[in-house]
């Protein structure tokens, strides 16, 4: 099994595939927290099912090696919108978001459908939906974009991880402290946008939620501190993607569901470890 | 100069007036209470002195060295806080965030601020423990000390015994006396017990369709306290 993993190392793409994928995993767990504990989580996934019509129409215009420099700005672009129409009371937040993802995705399958170049359509959009195989052709402009972006994200959460835990814990007291919550919330809402476009490449957009809920909630059974919640939930993320693009390259499975499927079984390992402490 | 003063002031939603002709003022070392019916816009006036809401009317000025930003707040529990993973010390020292500014993490002398009121409310032995796991009267108490870490001059208490038992209420309403009688801290605090304004505090504000503002003695003999007291009575015989 070592030497199946050491000849499979030699390709670079499979590099790139893991460096990648561990980016993305940290990212998305440090956010995930968060959204979590916010009752947030909801939009993420709204946000993936926009990133995939936006992908839908990226491949009719044939922009496949730009097509991130076309998704990224369309989805954080929603994210505004979403937020924006949270607050609004006559369409409620998450009516608003329902509307917003089962539209992108209906009409990029559509568009997908109408102006299709492909032969293998139904391979493209199960590609785009489950990521299947899209990680290991990963451009080389691709791996930077994502590392440099990766990097961008990581000294966001730092620099502002005690004014993430004061809005996360009581937007109103922020809010009374002179904090400016609104436009703090808009930036909580562009790097979710960033990293969900750049989780499309790893898990593809059905299963984005999944990198996002599942090691926080990890976390959550166990730890007690909102450092260590977002610590372990960092640390489970990036073993659970590092198994699963392992064992998805050994046993030849999907990269994206093998890693939710790592996921989830490190959440029933933490719920089963709470269940056995009390 | 008063910390705050109010005049005329109209609150509500959408330009409907929950609360209008509300005009009062907070001095150093005043307790106000404000009382009133549910649902009479007692929270909603709080959140606009914070800043969280625009008034439809009226103007709210701050004075005596005092800024918007530099009032303790403790608010009603939210659901979300209930179930929250983190430490009585994370959140106390939350509490420093309108200090802290724009500086990305807290200095030493506002981590040693948020130990001192942890001391403050006898919180010390709670400090690394999960707040979820807190008694009622101990994560008010959690949240009483953020509000201190956020101010030396005036707090902002939104019902801060509700759902606490009788010996844990008579223990915060002497918490919060101590802080305004030895400390000086100005408090303003909404209650729907009037008998607990008219035994704390030295002036109420009634909200509701009828206002009215004075000192205590003043209000015991207002028509309104009376017909109040009378219902409450009514209410619990």
């Amino acid at each position: 099994m070592i030497d199946t993993l050491a000849r499979y190392f030699q390709f670079p793409f499979v590099r790139y595939a893991l460096i990648v994928g561990v980016l993305i995993a940290l990212c998305s767990s440090l956010l995930g927290v968060t959204l979590v504990l916010r009752r947030f989580s909801f939009i993420g996934d709204g946000l993936s099912h926009v990133a995939f019509g936006a992908i839908a129409i990226a491949g009719v215009l044939h922009l496949a090696e730009a097509r991130m420099l076309f998704v990224m700005p369309v989805t954080v672009l929603s994210a505004v919108l979403l937020l924006r129409t949270g607050k609004n009371t006559k369409i409620k937040g998450d009516s608003a978001v329902a509307m917003i993802s089962v539209g992108a995705m209906a009409l990029g399958y559509l568009i997908m459908n109408v102006f299709s170049t492909s032969t293998n359509l139904s391979g493209d959009v199960c590609s785009t939906l489950f990521g299947s195989m899209s990680i290991l052709t990963l451009t080389k402009t691709e791996v930077w974009l994502c590392i440099g972006l990766s990097i961008a994200v990581l000294v966001i959460f730092v620099l502002f991880y005690n004014k993430l835990f004061a809005v996360t814990f009581d937007e109103d007291f922020a809010r009374a402290a002179g904090m400016k919550v609104d436009a703090f919330n808009l930036m909580i809402a562009v790097v979710v946008a960033v990293i969900i476009v750049l989780a499309m490449n790893l898990v593809g957009s059905l299963l984005i939620s999944a990198l996002i809920v599942f090691p926080a909630m990890s976390a959550m059974r166990i730890y007690k501190s909102f450092r260590s919640v977002t610590i372990c939930a960092a640390v489970v993320s990036v073993i659970c993607a590092v198994t699963g693009i392992l064992v998805s390259i050994v046993a030849d499975t999907p990269v994206g569901s093998t890693i939710v499927a790592a996921d989830i079984a490190a959440f029933l390992v933490f719920s089963l470890i709470a269940k056995i402490r009390k | 100069m008063a910390y705050l003063t109010c005049k005329n002031l109209a609150l509500g939603y959408e330009g409907q007036a929950v609360l209008s002709d509300i005009s009062f003022e907070v001095n150093p070392g005043d307790y106000l209470c404000v009382v009133g019916e549910n649902g009479s816009g007692k929270t909603t006036l709080m959140k606009t002195i914070l800043g969280l809401h625009k008034p439809l009317s009226g103007t709210i000025t701050f004075g005596d060295g005092l800024k918007q930003s530099e009032i303790g707040y403790l608010p009603q529990q939210t659901a979300v806080q209930r179930d929250f993973p983190a430490t009585v010390r994370e959140i106390v020292l939350s509490g420093c965030q309108a200090l802290a500014g724009r500086r990305p993490f807290y200095s030493k002398e506002e981590k040693q601020m948020a130990a001192r009121n942890l001391e403050r409310m006898n919180l010390e032995e709670y400090a690394s423990r999960c707040y979820r796991e807190l008694s009622g009267g101990q994560q008010q108490r959690v949240l009483l000390a953020r509000a201190l870490c956020a101010t030396r001059k005036m707090l902002i208490l939104d019902e801060p015994v509700s759902g606490l038992d009788p010996k844990v209420t008579a223990e915060m309403y002497a918490l919060i006396r101590r802080l305004n009688r030895e400390d000086g801290i100005s408090v303003m605090m909404i209650t729907h017990d009037v008998s607990v304004a008219l035994r704390e505090a030295t002036h109420v504000l009634h909200a509701g369709e009828n206002v009215f503002f004075g000192t205590r003695e003043d209000y015991l003999c207002s028509p309104l306290a009376r017909r109040f007291l009378i219902q409450e009575g009514g209410a619990s015989a």
